[in-house]
């Protein structure tokens, strides 16, 4: 058993710090008769550069400038200290909100949003002038996915603060959620961490006691996994020191699945804390449709040219990608997880899965 | 001989005319209403304004079997407020052609000189009926005949006279004829001329009532007239081999230095003592004895003779900018107007100017090309506009550079007063493309352009103003609270300095 450090709370608080800090940058510089501006990270494409050592996308050093003495900054400001004002009051009373929540929630304050798009972008500033993630200021996406394994947390939010959950409670597996991202970890017995894309195979691992045999905390993704997913994952990896190992199904979206919980996304280059540069790509790949001689379709037209794509793309480099990349397009074939079941419905588990966490250095 | 003399029988003015109405506007029946409206409103415009008379003008159209399509019989009935007629020259006046012949010069509207004489002959030759002309120059007496047209002779015949009491001292005169017409293919035309009219005319009433008993009414806008034009004498660059050997025929002076000085304009005896050194004629040569062949060569030496000064504008009678704004405001009503008179010019001897106005958004119609109006002697043009040199010239503008869109609403007037109109053709509808002539219109027509886009920036820039400042002021009290609730201020800056700032760009 390891006790774990508290810091969801220290996180919030630093969080709201942030916030009023660039309130009264602005209100400091009203007060002195100037028209406020604000300096951030310029985010347009030829500012996103790949960092290796970061190991994910980040952006350059170009900045620009919003200043209320500009006509066509003046709207924009005033949205983002809105919207500053607005999560500051949704951090600070431990509620959160959604990003459709947030854009009718304008309304209510006599700010115009055209549509959600321009709030969205609002957001995604406030994100970079801060450098952190909307998450951190209790804005959740609507997709949910969810956890399961030998894990106990204690709630942070309102109503619940104190009370602990062990994340095998349930046997769909926990929700992640608002209240679960905020939550501290307490303990786990856990010495590893599966991610798997399809809500099918999570089941399954937890029938098949995954979680008991492999000592291992269960995530499932639902496809390309949402941002609090990410972080939830690398808060298991950074917070608990759990190996991570995704499972996708074989074929490039499902690789990129993967790859995006390890080293991000171009689109969150302005934002940190949402990789896992220490997870794997553990399957299914394309040599095992060849080993393993599992069912599979031929590539379509757009798988071919998603795999160029990745081809050329800085985070594939090194391996296993290249060298799957170079198998999909020799053997010109792709399955999905669920191809195991040739093999009856336990083959994955009792055959596959220990195979691999061997081979990758268990 | 006698053969020939046989063969090449003389005709008279009047068989001309009937021979070749056509050139006259008389080629159909739709044109026939139209030219008879035209000539008729004409002879009441200088019936009135030259003499000091603000213009009213009566038109009625009627007839019997209106509702029928096509061709009938229609009577035209026109009143104006003029000076009158004299009774012994109403005869004349209306039915003989080239009544007067005149060799001094100024501006008048009468397009063919004809003076509604060709509507009458028209009239008569399609309905055989005659025309009833009633006049009084508000004396005790009114006049009225009812005549009709000797063609061959070109001779009145005065079928009826009668006289009535004017107690009421009323001067004008009222003519009323038949004619065979068509209205519903006229009409139009007959419209875009009375409006046209009006804002060419705008110190003018005028009322309509046409054959479906419909009213339309001009209105007067201003009540001062245009300066009327002065009689002048023709310039020696303007003389032709006729002319000359017209007034050869009437001079009474005895040397070509008197000829000279008495019988053209901007002559002086220092001028005339140079030109006849040049043309190399004696200064004391006789007029009346000069050799056909030496009248030949004195017109050629007045048209290659720089010294002459040019043409003075004093024969012509331009709107003047203030009628023509109050005529472009009275009917077309638009947000915004400019009008320009451009300096006197001449071209071949004979002084013109042009006036040109622009007339831009309120009830302008929106249209893919600019509304071209075009006057001449303050008589609107309204056909054969693709042929006019002002349509090139309107067309040859690249309009953006001052702002403007197709699709904009956007109406140029061009008014050309001038002794004599070029005109492009013989059907008088077109003005020819003189060096001298287009390059006023154009300047004309650029002068008001850029008023125009002028006007159009600054409204776009007063706009522009307006918005920012909406900005400054719906945005800015924001930034300033949320930012102090950010900051956990109670006090929200006082931001009225920057919002005064803003503003003042508004003012200025």
């Amino acid at each position: 058993m390891r006790r774990v450090s508290l810091t969801a709370k220290e996180k919030r608080r630093e969080v709201l710090a942030k916030l009023e800090k660039f309130g009264y940058d602005l209100y400091d510089q009203l007060e002195r008769g100037i028209l406020p501006d604000i300096i951030m990270p310029s985010r347009s494409i030829d500012n996103i550069y790949y960092s290796p050592e970061l190991r994910q996308y980040t952006l350059g050093d170009k900045k620009i400038r919003r200043s209320a003495s500009n006509i066509r900054h003046l709207r924009p400001i005033a949205q983002l200290v809105w919207m500053a004002y607005f999560v500051h009051e949704l951090t600070a009373s431990q509620k959160t909100s959604t990003l459709r929540d947030v854009f009718y929630s304008a309304q209510a304050y006599d700010i115009p949003f055209k549509n959600q798009d321009e709030s969205d972008d609002i957001i995604t500033d406030l994100e970079t002038i801060l450098g952190c993630t909307r998450e951190d200021f209790n804005v959740f996406p609507e997709e949910r996915s969810a956890v399961f394994g030998d894990l106990t947390i204690e709630y942070t939010i309102p109503n619940y603060e104190g009370k602990r959950l062990n994340l095998t409670s349930h046997p769909d597996g926990v929700m992640i959620g608002p209240a679960l991202t905020s939550a501290e970890f307490i303990e786990t017995n856990a010495d590893k961490v599966i991610a798997i894309e399809k809500g099918g195979l999570f089941t399954r691992f937890i029938e098949e006691r995954v979680h008991e045999r492999f000592k291992a905390i269960l995530v499932f993704l639902g496809g390309q996994a949402p941002r609090s997913t990410r972080y939830f994952i690398r808060r298991l990896n950074q917070e608990l020191g759990l190996p991570v190992y995704v499972f996708t199904d074989a074929d490039p979206w499902g690789m990129h699945i993967a790859m995006v919980i390890i080293s991000g996304s171009a689109n969150a280059a302005h934002v940190k804390e949402l990789t896992t540069p220490d997870a794997k790509w553990a399957g299914v790949w394309a040599s095992d449709i060849v080993s393993y001689k599992l069912p599979s379709d031929k590539l379509e037209d757009i798988d071919v040219k998603r795999l160029h794509e990745l081809l050329r793309d800085p985070r594939y480099k090194g391996e296993p990608w290249q060298r799957e990349i170079n198998t999909f397009m020799r053997i010109q074939k792709k399955c999905e997880l669920e191809a195991f079941s040739r093999y009856g419905l336990t083959h994955i588990v009792d055959k596959y899965l220990p195979q691999r966490l061997k081979d990758l250095g268990e | 001989m006698e053969i020939i003399s046989q063969v090449f029988q003389e005709i008279s003015p009047a068989d001309f005319f009937y021979r070749n109405r056509e050139i006259a506007g008389f080629a159909n029946p739709a044109r026939a209403i139209f030219s008879a409206i035209r000539e008729l409103v004409e002879n009441s415009f200088d019936a009135t304004e030259p003499l000091g008379i603000l213009p009213d003008i009566y038109i009625r159209l009627s007839s019997n079997n209106e509702g029928e399509e096509g061709e009938k019989i229609y009577v035209l009935r026109v009143r104006d407020n003029g000076s009158g007629i004299p009774a012994d020259y109403i005869p004349l006046a209306f039915c003989q052609f080239l009544f007067s012949s005149k060799y001094r010069l100024k501006q008048s509207r009468g397009t063919f000189g004809l003076g509604g004489t060709m509507a009458i002959l028209y009239g008569q030759i399609t309905t055989n009926k005659p025309v009833k002309v009633i006049s009084s120059t508000g004396s005790q007496k009114i006049y009225e005949y009812t005549l009709m047209i000797d063609i061959e002779r070109n001779r009145p015949i005065i079928l009826d006279r009668k006289i009535y009491e004017n107690d009421a001292r009323w001067h004008g005169t009222i003519v009323e004829l038949s004619l065979e017409g068509d209205y519903a293919k006229a009409m139009p035309k007959v419209l875009e001329y009375l409006k046209q009219t009006a804002i060419a005319n705008p110190y003018a009433n005028i009322t309509f009532v046409d054959p479906r008993g419909r009213l339309y009414k001009f209105e007067r806008a201003v009540s001062n007239l245009p300066p009327p034009p002065k009689e002048t004498l023709p310039h020696p660059h303007g003389v032709d081999v006729e002319t000359l050997s017209r007034i050869i025929r009437v001079t009474r002076c005895k040397t070509l230095l008197d000829f000279m000085q008495e019988h053209f304009h901007r002559v002086g005896r220092h001028t005339a003592k140079r030109f006849l050194d040049f043309a190399g004629f004696p200064e004391d040569a006789d007029p009346k004895k000069l050799k056909p062949e030496e009248v030949v060569k004195l017109v050629q030496a007045m048209k290659n003779f720089n010294g002459f000064f040019p043409p003075d504008a004093s024969c012509l009678s331009p709107l003047g900018e203030e009628i023509l704004r109050a005529g472009i405001l009275k009917e077309l009503e638009p947000e915004f107007v400019a009008v320009t008179q451009r300096k006197p010019s001449a071209y071949s001897g004979h002084p013109f100017i042009v006036e040109v106005g622009i007339a831009y958004g309120g009830k302008v119609p929106p249209a893919e090309d600019v509304l071209l109006y075009r006057f001449a002697n303050k008589i609107p043009l309204v056909y054969d506009e693709s042929g006019d040199v002002c349509w090139r010239i309107i067309k040859s503008i690249n309009w953006r550079k001052y702002g403007l869109m197709p699709g904009m609403p956007v109406a140029i007037l061009i008014h050309i007063c001038s002794t004599k109109i070029p005109w492009k053709t013989v059907g008088k509808e077109m003005i020819a493309d003189r060096p001298e002539v287009s390059r006023e219109i154009l300047n004309g027509v650029r002068e008001v352009a850029r008023k125009l886009g002028t006007y159009l920036s600054r409204k776009e820039r007063i706009k522009r103003e307006k918005a920012r400042i909406s900005f400054f002021v719906k945005y800015l009290p924001k930034i300033a609270e949320f930012s102090a609730k950010l900051a956990g201020k109670e006090k929200i800056p006082n931001i009225e300095d920057l919002l005064r700032r803003a503003r003042r760009f508004e003012e200025s």
